[in-house]
This record gives C-alpha cells, sequence and structure tokens, in this order.
C-alpha cells in the first residue's frame, strides 16, 4: 500500500513538484539496497539531499547514511527531538515526528503499538533519532523506560558528547574533564555508559561504534531495524562528532572519527540469541535474493546477446 | 504468565447523536470514576494510556479492567506523566482513538505535552480529575490546575456531577474528532467529590459503542504512510528560525483557536449549550462550573424557597468560553456571584471579562486546598447582594 501512495498518476505528475516526482522514480522507494544504497550513494536521488547542518559536520554524513540504509523507507517513520540532528532529519522524504523535549522514545511508544493494532498484518518501521542530550539526558527516564518495557522499535542516538544546537553545553555523554560551557571548570563526572545502560535496560541488539566504514555502518543500521520488527528494543550509539563545539578543522573531522574508534567509541555489539537468529535468517534471504537477481540480470543479459 | 487472552465483543456501533440522546438508558449509582470508566467503555477507545496519581488512579484502574473485558485494543501504564502524554501524542500519528487521564501534580508534570496537543492536532481525550497542585502538598481536589489547560489551546468541560462526567466524556471524543475541531478535548471533574462519590447516572447498554475512529475524516492526516496525502515532501521550514517559521507558528495556532471556537457548536448539539440557566429574570445570579455548581444549584433552591430574586448559571464550557451567552444572560443582573474550588478564581476572571459591568461580580466564594463549599458561603454573597437580613454564623 504504501509504495502505492506515495506514487502519483502517471498524469498528476506533471503539477506535482520535481522534487517529489524524481523521489517516487529515482528514489530508494521499493528498491534493494543493491539497487538504491549506502553502496551506490550519488547515484540514485536520495532520502536527504539538502540540510543546514554547519560544514563538515559528521552527524550530517551519518544521518544520510541511515536514511540510505533503512530497508523500507515506504513503510518508515522517525521521531526526534531538538537538537541538530532533527535539522536534517525534518528534510528527509520520510515522515518525521517531532514532539517535545526528549520524548522521542514515548512518543514512539505509543505509535509503535498503535501502528501495531492498525496494522496487525504489516512491517511499520519506526526509528528515534535523536542527540545525546536527547537521549540520555532530558529523555533518560523516557528512554529507559520504553527499553525496559520491551517496546519494539529502534533508537539510535547521534553521540556528538555536547549540546551542540543550544550553543555547546556539557552532556552527560561529554567525556571527563572536557572543558564546555556550563563546564567552565572542566566535566567532573565520566561519560555515561550508554550501551551497558541499554543492555541492562533489556536492548536485544547494542551497538556503540563510529561509523567510518559505510558498508559496516549500515549493516548496523539494518540488523536493528530488522531485529526491532520482531524481537525488542534495539540501539545504536554513534559518534557524530561535533566540529564546531570541539574545534575539529574540518579536514581532520575524518580522522578524528578514525581515532574515535580505538578510543572512546571502539566498536562493541551485543545480540541475544533471539536477535541473533533473526540477524542469521534476514540476511541469508537478503544474500540468497541478491543472488537470485544477478543470476536473473545475467541470464536476461546472456538471451539479448 | 498465561497469554493475555482478551474476549471478543460483538458490540454494536452507533453515531454519537444516537448514543448520547436517543438510546434507551437505565439508573444507576455509581460513582464519578466508574462513570468515566463506563463512557470511555462505549467509545470505541483503540488505545489508553494510564500513570496512577491520586485520585485519578481509580479511573485508569478502570479502564484497565475496560481494556481486559475486551472493549479497548491496547493499555499499558507509562512511566510517568511526561511519557503518558508524549504517548498520547505519539499513537495519534497513526490514527487511534485514545483516552488518559490524570490530576493535579500529574497534570502539570505533563503539560509539556499536553500543552502541545492541540497543535500537533491530537483528537484525544484527558479526564482531568482535579487535586491541589501547589505546597503544602494536599491530594484533595482544588481545581487550580485548570486554569492551566485554559490557555493551551483545548476545548475544556467542566463536569458537575457523575452524569456529566458520563455525557461529557462520550460528547468529547465527538467533538475532538470534528474535522473542523479536530483538537483534543479535556473533561474536568472535581476529585473525591465526584470521582469517589456515587451518584445518579443514566447510561445505555454496554453492547452499544460509539462509531470507530476514522483516521481519514482529519484535517491533519495520520502519518501512517498509508493515509494521503503522501508526507514525503522535504523542506521544513518551522524547524528553522526565520521569518517563515514565525508566520507558520502564527497562522497555524490561529486555526488552533478558530477549532476550539468551532467546538461551540457541537457543544450546543450534544451537551445542549455551553450554559445551563435557572430563573432567567433573577436579579442575582450564581455563576459556577463543575463541582460548585451543584453547590450553586442548592443555593438557588434555598433562595427560591426563600422567594429571593436569585438564578442559576451553570458553565459547562470553560474553553470555548461562552462569552456571548454569558453576557447575554447576564445583561439586567445586578450582582453575580462566583463560587470557586480554587484561590485565584479563574472563572470569576473569565465572566468579569466577559461581562461589560464587571463591578457586578462578587468575587467569591472561594474554598481551596481541598475543602468543601458550604452552601452557606454562597447564601451569605446572596444576602449581601439582595441587602436581605440574616442570622448566618460563619
Amino acid at each position: 500500500m504504501s509504495l502505492k501512495y506515495i506514487t502519483p498518476a502517471e498524469r498528476f505528475k506533471k503539477y506535482l513538484p520535481k522534487d517529489y516526482v524524481e523521489l517516487v522514480d529515482y528514489g530508494p522507494f521499493g528498491k534493494t539496497q543493491d539497487q538504491a544504497g549506502p553502496g551506490n550513494m550519488g547515484q540514485f536521488k536520495e532520502l536527504v539531499e539538502e540540510h543546514p547542518m554547519c560544514s563538515g559536520c559528521w552527524m550530517a554524513y551519518y544521518i544520510r547514511l541511515i536514511f540510505a540504509s533503512l530497508p523500507c523507507p515506504e513503510e518508515t517513520v522517525t521521531l526526534g527531538t531538538a537538537g541538530c540532528g532533527r535539522l536534517a532529519i525534518s528534510q528527509a522524504a520520510v515522515p518525521f515526528v517531532y514532539g517535545n523535549y526528549g520524548d522521542q522514545n514515548a512518543m514512539a511508544s505509543g505509535l509503535s503499538r498503535a501502528f501495531r493494532l492498525r496494522f496487525p498484518d504489516k512491517t511499520k518501521d519506526v526509528i528515534t533519532i535523536a542527540g545525546d542530550g536527547g537521549t540520555m539526558d532530558i529523555g533518560f527516564s523516557m528512554t529507559m523506560h520504553s527499553w525496559i518495557r520491551g517496546e519494539r522499535f529502534t533508537t539510535i542516538m547521534l553521540d556528538n558528547e555536547v549540546y551542540g544546537n543550544t550553543g555547546g553545553q556539557e552532556s552527560g555523554m561529554s567525556p571527563k574533564g572536557a572543558v564546555l560551557k556550563m563546564a567552565p571548570f572542566g566535566k567532573n563526572f565520566e561519560k555515561m555508559p550508554a550501551t551497558g545502560l541499554a543492555i541492562a535496560a533489556g536492548c536485544v541488539y547494542v551497538v556503540r561504534m563510529s561509523p567510518t566504514n559505510i558498508k559496516k555502518a549500515a549493516k548496523v543500521i539494518r540488523r536493528a531495524i530488522f531485529v526491532a520488527r520482531e524481537v525488542g528494543p534495539t540501539f545504536i550509539q554513534a559518534y557524530t562528532s561535533c566540529n564546531i563545539e570541539y574545534s575539529i578543522p574540518t579536514e581532520e573531522v575524518f580522522a578524528d572519527a578514525k581515532a574515535q574508534e580505538k578510543d572512546r567509541f571502539q566498536f562493541e555489539e551485543f545480540m541475544t540469541d533471539e536477535a541473533k537468529a533473526v540477524i542469521e535468517r534476514v540476511e541469508a534471504e537478503e544474500k540468497a535474493a541478491s543472488k537470485a537477481r544477478k543470476a536473473a540480470s545475467k541470464a536476461a543479459a546472456a538471451e539479448v546477446n | 504468565m498465561s497469554p493475555n487472552v482478551k474476549p471478543k465483543l460483538n458490540k454494536k456501533q452507533v453515531d454519537i447523536n444516537y448514543l448520547l440522546k436517543e438510546a434507551p438508558r437505565e439508573q444507576h449509582f455509581i460513582t464519578g470514576a466508574q462513570a468515566m470508566s463506563e463512557a470511555v467503555k462505549r467509545a470505541s477507545v483503540d488505545m489508553a494510556i494510564a500513570y496512577p496519581i491520586t485520585p485519578q488512579s481509580e479511573v485508569m484502574h478502570l479502564v484497565g479492567n475496560v481494556y481486559a473485558e475486551g472493549h479497548i485494543k491496547e493499555y499499558y501504564r507509562a512511566e510517568e506523566e511526561l511519557g503518558t502524554m508524549s504517548a498520547i501524542a505519539g499513537a495519534s500519528r497513526a490514527g487511534v482513538r485514545l483516552f488518559t487521564a490524570t490530576s493535579g501534580p500529574g497534570l502539570l508534570r505533563g503539560l509539556e505535552a499536553i500543552v502541545s496537543w492541540p497543535g500537533h492536532r491530537v483528537p484525544a481525550v484527558l479526564g482531568v480529575l482535579t487535586r491541589v497542585i501547589n505546597a503544602p502538598l494536599s491530594i484533595q481536589p482544588d481545581n487550580l490546575e485548570m486554569a492551566y489547560i485554559m490557555h493551551s489551546g483545548m476545548v475544556l468541560l467542566h463536569a458537575e456531577n457523575q452524569q456529566d462526567t458520563f455525557d461529557f466524556t462520550l460528547a468529547a471524543f465527538a467533538i475532538a474528532e470534528k474535522v473542523d475541531v479536530y483538537i483534543p478535548v479535556a473533561v474536568a471533574t472535581e476529585g473525591f467529590f465526584v470521582t469517589h462519590a456515587k451518584g445518579y447516572v443514566d447510561m445505555m447498554s454496554e453492547d452499544l459503542t460509539l462509531t470507530e475512529f476514522d483516521p481519514v475524516a482529519a484535517p491533519v492526516p495520520a502519518m501512517d504512510n498509508e493515509t494521503p496525502p503522501a508526507r514525503i515532501q522535504r523542506d521544513a521550514p518551522v524547524q528553522k528560525s526565520n521569518f517563515m517559521s514565525y508566520l507558520i507558528h502564527s497562522v497555524w495556532q490561529q486555526e488552533i483557536w478558530d477549532s476550539n471556537r468551532r467546538a461551540m457548536k457541537y457543544i450546543y448539539e450534544y451537551l445542549g449549550g455551553p450554559i445551563e440557566v435557572q430563573n432567567p429574570e433573577a436579579d442575582v445570579f450564581v455563576v459556577a462550573s463543575g463541582c460548585a455548581a451543584a453547590q450553586a444549584r442548592e443555593a438557588h433552591r434555598y433562595a427560591q424557597e426563600e422567594g429571593l430574586s436569585v438564578g442559576l448559571i451553570k458553565v459547562r464550557a470553560i474553553r470555548p468560553f461562552p462569552t456571548q451567552e454569558i453576557r447575554d444572560a447576564t445583561a439586567n443582573a445586578k450582582a453575580l456571584i462566583i463560587p470557586e474550588h480554587n484561590i485565584i478564581g479563574w472563572l470569576c476572571k473569565e465572566v468579569q471579562a466577559a461581562i461589560p459591568n464587571g463591578g457586578i461580580v462578587v468575587e467569591g466564594p472561594r474554598v481551596y486546598g481541598g475543602m468543601t463549599l458550604p452552601v452557606e458561603l454562597i447564601m451569605k454573597e446572596i444576602y449581601d447582594s439582595l441587602g436581605v437580613e440574616n442570622n448566618l454564623k460563619l
């Protein structure tokens, strides 16, 4: 249904905004990752194109990657809160719900349950994408309780270790010692153990990473979404540096992200047995489908020759 | 743990006019909390979200039972009120009928989300079972919290008794979901005085239920990736700080308040209008809402027995406020006595602002902190206004 709902009648196309028509014709809707995914970004019409993020913003790159990795963008709704991230997320061609401060996981609890009762035979992907402040400070209780209740949706934390949008204040996810606004002598307690909290609260698939490898980052995003569909809450903590507040020169943003892979964002992947079973099944199915498509196109090419 | 198996019910769906006005009713003797949950039972609610606070808890316990009996599709206890009210906002995007209820401090804890419901076009129904909000602590009824809802854009109804609580709650779903309204409706009544006290309530059979929620009949369609028009346009100017965002906010909020005013015709249709007037030719009126209206009704009865020229104006709708109706009803009045269960006198201020001769308003009597409102307090003001000698010992 949802693919049909975004597809305009052919004769109506000329009245629609060009951006919309191109999204339907050349965007990732209804396509596979081989056709339109992180592996060939730049070769299809992406869900996020323009955004008002700062030059060199690593968060903007990761958000673009999230949207390119979605298994089914035409059945996805994202939710977020105040912060830099929402400036780009709200410009993706996917419905975005912006509520109040830090309430994204509470809203997603209501939304995902309501989707399941209205559309019991369908898969609707619900993803919250918020910053470290929204997820772990002001939204902490709502984040934790959504996990404790076992709500089946994906939580992605864009961890830039600072309140970027409000001007560079200390957050619970800032590293100890960081001199930031509201921490004039430096932060005097440790960075919050987000993944440990997520596992303790019942998340069934948890990853911490610095998303320097596109393929690996995409795989993690998709795994988190697939597992949330069937098993329970999933969580990704991704390093998305704030080059402004941490004074990282634009040309060094990638090097910084690489350095963080060996520091506070060493790759960690946790999954329960049930989550693992889903991942193995879905990835095997995808591999088989991709192989079948390649064989079919090879056969078609042979027939033409 | 055994799996949750809810019975499948075979209820007859009927429209709100039949349900409220035509369906045969039987009298029951029940509490206000029961009355609210009995209304929810007949409202085809898809999802209810609960969080305890005295004196509301009783309502959402009973709604939980209604869910277990199969009248509601989904129900859970949320983490606290901000989580509850946010989840209502989220679920509403999926296009479902929603109910929750709270009291005093809980309302204020959830207020950030609640006041954004109208702007998000969330057509949910919120029960407000009033309770003291300020320090020192009291769990007793005091309706100061209603003043905070008055400026939110929500429709706000104030029930006098158990019967009102039942009828207003049912009507609230229909009013909230009108395409030319489509904003949340709060149904307030006094905690304990109404929620925990029994009164007579005429109710239709529970085999009848309100027509199901129609997610297509909405000025702002559900974000379900199913209901056209498709929401894949990418510009989100509201997210930026520029003139467009100010302009969008301003026109959007104008529309919210226009929607609020448009609810008035449905308050006439389903509830017989925003005010009830007794003895319209009187010199002195007691103007009251909620539980205070019940006491005002008693004062009015005493005054009638004593042959005094006293009328009663009961205010059912606080938002939209019946400015013109009150102006008309009090055009020839010499004094308006406004008893209230709060210290600030929000109804008093509303009435003073509504009429051209605010000087005729007697500011009180008021009780707060959960005290009862003795009829004698109202009688005292009546006697003073009419210059009648009395031997009330207050």
